[in-house]
C-alpha cells in the first residue's frame, strides 16, 4: 500500500515540476504579455496543485492534510485575482523606460 | 548524504545571486522584487537550519509587508528617480563605499569564522526551565520571560518608527487619514477577493498567534497577516484608513507596551526583579501580554504600510 | 530500476524541491527583460508560488512540521503582495489607479 501512495508521489511531484519547468520555460520564451500569462498560471495552479496532490499521501491525517489542501486554494485564489490584474495592467500596458 | 549538501549549496548560491542582483540592478522595482525573492529563499534557508520560528517571520514579515512597504516607496520615487540618476556619485565616493561595504562584511565573516567550536551558547539553560514558564515552544519562552526586556524594546520600536512616519505629514493633513483614498470597481475581481480572503486570513492570522505558545508562531507573525489582510481591505476600496487623531486608535497604539510595562513593574513587587513573573503565573501573564500586544502590533504594522497622513476629511 | 529502491522519497523530495526553485529562479530573468510592468510581476507571482512549493517539499522531506503553518502564511501574504504590486505599479502612472469596468 505504501509503495503504491509513494509511487502516487513521484508521479504527481514530478508532473507538477514538469508544470514549473513549463511556466518558466513559456515566461521566458513566449512573445508577448498574454501569452506568458498564460503559461504563468499554469504553473501557477497545477504546478502547486500537483506538488500538493503528490505530498497528500506524505501529510498527517487531518490538520496538514487539511492546511496542505488550504494552501493550494489560497494561491489558486491570488493567482487567479493577481492574473487578472496582471492582465489589466497589461491592457493599459506601456513599456517601462 | 550528497543530495542534502547539493540542497544546501545550490540554495547558497540561489541566495547570493539574488544578493547581488539587488545590488547590481539599476531600477528600483527590479531591486524590490528581487528583495521579496530574497525574502522567500532565507526563508528556505532558515528552514534547512531546522529554525522555523526565523523562517516562520522571515515569510512573514522579510516576504509580505516589507514587499508592500517597499514597493510603496518605489512607486513613490518613480517620478524622481531619472532626475536623482544625474547626480549618480563619482567613482572615488563609489570605490570607498565598495571598500567600506567589503570591510563590514568581512569583519563579520571573520567574527562568524572565530567562534569556538561548538559555539557558546544557552540553550541548553533555556530548554532547562523552560518548564518553570510552562510555555512549550523554547523560542516563546526566550522572548517573553528569559529576554522579555529585548521583546519589550521591539515593541516601543515599532512604535517609535511610526511616529517617525507620521512625523512626515505636513501640517495640513495632521490627524487626517494616512495613505491615498483606494477606488477599484465594487463589483471587481479585487474587491471580491477583499471579501473572500479576510475572514479565512483572520482565522489563520490568530491560529498562528494561538499556536505560539507550543510551537513555530506568535503575536509578530500572526500580527503580521491580520495587518495584511486590513490592508487589503484598504487597498480594494472598500473601507479606508482611520485617521490617526482617533482615540481609540491611540489608545491601541500604547495599550499592548503599558500592559507589558505593567505586568513588568509589578513583577518587582510581586516577584523581586523588573519582568520577573510570580511562580505559577508565568503562562498567563505571558498570554496576558501577548494578547495586549496584538492589536498594537496589528495597527502598527499595518499604519507603517500605508503611511504618512496626508488627506483631511470633509468638512 | 535500482535507483529507484536506492533513492527513497525524501531523497526525492529534496531534489525536486531544488529543481523547482532552480526553475523559478531562471524565471527571474524576465525581471530585467520586462518590457511591461506586468512581466515583472508575473516572474515574481512564479517565484512565489515556486517558492511556496519548494517549501512544501523540503518540510515534508526534512518532516518539520512547522512548515506548513510557514508555507500557509506565506500562501496569505503572497496574495497580498502580488495585489500591492499591481496597485503600487499601476499608482506610479500618475493618476489615479481606477480599475475601469470592461467586461
Amino acid at each position: 500500500m505504501s509503495l503504491v501512495l509513494n509511487i502516487f508521489t513521484i508521479i504527481a511531484v514530478l508532473a507538477g515540476t514538469f508544470f514549473f519547468l513549463a511556466g518558466t520555460v513559456g515566461l521566458l520564451r513566449f512573445p508577448d504579455t498574454l501569452t506568458r500569462l498564460h503559461a504563468l498560471t499554469k504553473a501557477d495552479n497545477l504546478g502547486l496543485g500537483l506538488v500538493v496532490m503528490g505530498l497528500l499521501p506524505q501529510a498527517e491525517w487531518p490538520f496538514d492534510v487539511i492546511k496542505l489542501i488550504a494552501i493550494w486554494l489560497f494561491t489558486l485564489l491570488a493567482g487567479a485575482t493577481v492574473g487578472q490584474l496582471m492582465a489589466q495592467a497589461a491592457r493599459r500596458g506601456q513599456p517601462t523606460p | 548524504m550528497t543530495l542534502a549538501l547539493a540542497v544546501d549549496i545550490s540554495l547558497t548560491l540561489l541566495v547570493l545571486a539574488v544578493a547581488g542582483w539587488i545590488i547590481a540592478v539599476r531600477d528600483t522595482f527590479a531591486a524590490v522584487i528581487g528583495f521579496v525573492a530574497y525574502g522567500l529563499l532565507l526563508a528556505l534557508i532558515w528552514v534547512r537550519l531546522a529554525a522555523p520560528d526565523v523562517a516562520l517571520t522571515e515569510a512573514a514579515i522579510g516576504g509580505g509587508l516589507t514587499g508592500a512597504l517597499l514597493i510603496g516607496a518605489a512607486g513613490r520615487l518613480r517620478k524622481t528617480e531619472a532626475a536623482t540618476r544625474a547626480e549618480y556619485p563619482g567613482v572615488l565616493i563609489r570605490t570607498l563605499a565598495a571598500i567600506l561595504a567589503v570591510t563590514v562584511a568581512a569583519a563579520l565573516a571573520v567574527g562568524v569564522l572565530a567562534l569556538p567550536d561548538p559555539a557558546p551558547t544557552l540553550a541548553p539553560a533555556a530548554v532547562a526551565s523552560l518548564a518553570t514558564t510552562g510555555v512549550g515552544n523554547p523560542v516563546t519562552a526566550v522572548l517573553l520571560a528569559f529576554r522579555s526586556m529585548d521583546t519589550l524594546l521591539e515593541a516601543i520600536v515599532v512604535l517609535l518608527a511610526l511616529l517617525g512616519v507620521w512625523s512626515l505629514a505636513p501640517d495640513r493633513a495632521w490627524g487626517g487619514y494616512p495613505g491615498p483614498r483606494h477606488h477599484a470597481d465594487p463589483d471587481g475581481i479585487l474587491a471580491y477577493l477583499a471579501r473572500f480572503l479576510p475572514p479565512i486570513g483572520i482565522i489563520v492570522g490568530l491560529y498562528i498567534f494561538w499556536i505560539g505558545a507550543d510551537l513555530p508562531g506568535g503575536k509578530f507573525q500572526g500580527a503580521t497577516i491580520l495587518a495584511a489582510m486590513w490592508l487589503l481591505v484598504i487597498e480594494a476600496g472598500l473601507a479606508d484608513t482611520p485617521p490617526i487623531s482617533r482615540t481609540w486608535l491611540r489608545v491601541l497604539l500604547v495599550i499592548g507596551p503599558l500592559v507589558f510595562i505593567a505586568i513588568g513593574f509589578a513583577g518587582s513587587i510581586t516577584a523581586g526583579a523588573v519582568l520577573a513573573y510570580p511562580e505559577g503565573y508565568a503562562k498567563p501573564l505571558i498570554v496576558a501580554i501577548e494578547i495586549a500586544l496584538m492589536p498594537t502590533l496589528v495597527l502598527t504594522l499595518a499604519l507603517l504600510v500605508a503611511g504618512t497622513p496626508q488627506r483631511m476629511p470633509p468638512q | 530500476m535500482r535507483w529507484v529502491k536506492r533513492m527513497t522519497i525524501p531523497d526525492f523530495l529534496l531534489a525536486a524541491a531544488v529543481f523547482v526553485l532552480v526553475m523559478v529562479a531562471l524565471g527571474l530573468v524576465r525581471i530585467l527583460r520586462g518590457p511591461t510592468d506586468a512581466d515583472r510581476m508575473m516572474a515574481t507571482q512564479l517565484f512565489g508560488t515556486g517558492g511556496i512549493a519548494a517549501l512544501l517539499l523540503l518540510g515534508v522531506a526534512m518532516e518539520v512540521k512547522a512548515v506548513l503553518d510557514v508555507a500557509l502564511t506565506l500562501a496569505l501574504l503572497a496574495a497580498f503582495a502580488s495585489v500591492a504590486f499591481v496597485q503600487g505599479a499601476s499608482r506610479s502612472d500618475g493618476d489615479d489607479p481606477k480599475e475601469t469596468n470592461s467586461q
